[in-house]
């Protein structure tokens, strides 16, 4: 199974952020990984979370515009050059990162980088090619 | 089905004669009986029998709002005031409220047009008739309640508002005629899932929506969510209320119940009379009220007349749905646009819900336009790239469309206001 993200439009007004997230809380949904594109007028959330059809459920009931979609998590070994090696993958396959973010996973041994490529099927063929540990959801969900 | 097929088939010819009648009469009584009146047709040096033929129409003085207001309240009343059974008034929005007084035939008649537009909604005294108008000084309530008993229908007096109740009456009382704003027909469709209630097991079959501008592509959002065909009604408070004119199944163009009400087109800028087909402001005149009768009164709605006939079978003549108000004209930059021209270049994209915003500012002496505009799921993306292209297309688009640049804004969905009555599309912050 593909790992899936969610991802919610916020407009760029006071304590939006803080509702969405609040909605969250209270159907007691913990975030695994998040990152926040922002223009100056709206921002997008992207989430991962360990069930994300219960996340997308309980946004959109709160009126939240959501969407849900694949990425690719791979693991990275937390050391100078480990994200940039995953990237070069990626440039010589000729494959466009739309973006990315990272987090450590609770050991602190390991880096967990979301990716997004502009194809995700690419994307993951090209870095399982070259041995890099791409992460199932079910990995990701748990960690 | 006609509800008065001696009335709405009649020759034209006949017509007009009974037309001219009802004028002469309808001239001598405010002569008469209202000061207002007669200080305005002297004025001009107009008298009643002046007027020979419909044509003569055009010699007589137009009535705008802003005259009605110095009557207020009773001032323009053409019988004593115990003779008026009701009072109603147009909501106020742009200074004091006008009144309409009612008498006891004027009641009989605003039934009796109303009861035309709902059967040619289809009503039957067989339907439930969902009657979500505002019930109270707006017309809009009554207006339907009156027409729907004069047909024997059933009819729900639920008023607008109350969405939840809205939706689980529509499903348990099986209503098969929704009467409301278009928006909130559509602010109807919306809530249906978060109430609950499955939209494709309601029974409705027909709404007559009207009370506020809207488009054929709403229309088209709208028949296609509700299962319904959709046809648009048009009146006003100062006339009679809802009632003047009422779309047919055919949908091009509303009829005018003109045995009642004698439409005339005249350019905005020259109030002089358009020919058939022609744009222009909509000026209307009372022939049979008795309580507040109204003498070419501009309505400020523009549209255009239509002659050709119907293929209903009717002889009334038509108007075009609404296509903008002479007063709510934006001039941008010296250029005039409509609101509704940037409705209808938002609902050509896909995705694009019918709920926006226009906001006009100026800063630096330069007048600027925004347009907001609700992120719908279709829209929306998890890469800022493809929502600033989605951004973009739709200002090319309005662009494109009005001639001027706009700046649109993405807003979150359901956060542009919802009106039970009148929907607010144009916030003007120019301080001129």
């Amino acid at each position: 199974m593909e790992v899936k993200q969610i991802s919610v439009f916020l407009e760029n007004k006071k304590g939006r952020l803080w509702e969405a997230l609040d909605v969250l809380a209270k159907s007691q949904i913990n975030i695994r990984a998040l990152s926040i594109a922002d223009t100056s007028e709206f921002g997008i959330l992207r989430l991962i979370v360990p069930d994300p059809e219960k996340a997308k459920k309980v946004l959109a009931k709160n009126n939240f515009t959501v969407r849900e979609n694949d990425v690719i998590a791979v693991g990275v070994p937390d050391k100078p050059g480990g994200l940039a090696g995953i990237l070069k993958i990626l440039t010589d396959a000729d494959i466009n990162v739309e973006y990315v973010y990272a987090f450590v996973e609770k050991s602190g041994k390991k880096a967990v980088v979301v990716l997004r490529t502009d194809s995700i099927s690419k994307g993951k063929t090209a870095l399982k090619k070259a041995g890099v540990p791409v992460l199932s959801a079910e990995e990701v969900y748990s960690l | 089905m006609i509800w008065n097929r001696e009335a709405e088939c009649m020759q034209i010819g006949e017509r007009e004669k009974l037309q001219l009648e009802r004028l002469k009469a309808v001239l001598k009584r405010v002569y008469e009986n209202v000061s207002y009146y007669r200080k305005c047709f002297d004025e001009i040096k107009v008298k009643p029998g002046d007027i020979k033929s419909l044509k003569d129409i055009k010699k007589l003085p137009f009535t705008t709002k802003t005259d009605l207001r110095e009557g207020y309240p009773f001032g323009l009343f053409a019988v004593p005031r115990q003779e008026i059974v009701e009072v109603h008034t147009s909501s106020g929005t742009t200074g004091k409220p006008t009144v309409s007084g009612y008498t006891k035939k004027d009641i009989e008649i605003w039934g009796e047009v109303m009861a035309r537009a709902l059967t040619m909604v289809g009503a039957t005294k067989e339907d439930i008739i969902q009657n979500g108008y505002g019930y109270g000084l707006f017309t809009g309530g009554l207006g339907v309640h009156y027409g729907a008993q004069r047909i024997g229908a059933t009819v729900i007096p639920i008023s607008a508002g109350q969405t939840k109740r809205q939706l689980e009456i529509m499903y348990d009382f099986g209503s098969t005629i929704l009467t409301c704003t278009p928006s909130y027909a559509l602010y109807l469709t919306e809530a249906a899932e978060e109430v609950g209630i499955d939209i494709k097991k309601l029974k409705l079959k027909a709404g007559c929506f009207g009370a506020e501008m809207w488009t054929d592509r709403m229309r088209d959002e709208i028949e296609k969510r509700f299962h319904l065909v959709a046809l648009n009604i048009y009146g006003l408070t100062e006339i009679i209320g809802p009632g003047v004119a009422q779309e047919c199944e055919e949908k091009n163009g509303l009829h005018i119940f003109d045995d009642h009400f004698y439409p005339e087109v005249v350019s905005p800028d020259t109030l002089e009379p358009l020919t058939e087909g022609e744009k222009g402001e909509l000026v209307l005149t009372t022939l049979t009220r008795e309580g507040t009768p109204m003498i070419r009164f501009r309505t400020r709605d523009v549209t255009a007349l239509r002659r050709e006939p119907c293929k209903c079978g009717r002889t009334l003549v038509r108007m075009d749905r609404i296509t903008g108000r002479t007063d709510d004209r934006l001039k941008i930059r010296g250029v005039l646009i409509f609101p509704s021209q940037i409705e209808k270049a938002l609902l050509e994209i896909k995705g694009v819900e019918p709920h926006y915003q226009i906001i006009v500012t100026r800063t630096q002496h330069l007048d600027e336009l925004e347009v907001q505009v609700e992120t719908s799921k279709k829209l929306f993306s998890d890469e800022v790239r493809h929502l600033e292209e989605t951004r973009k297309k739709i200002e090319k688009h309005i662009e494109n469309a009005i001639g001027l640049r706009v700046k649109v804004t993405l807003v979150e969905p359901k956060t542009l206001p919802r009106s039970e009555g009148k929907a607010k599309r144009v916030i003007d912050k120019r301080q001129l």
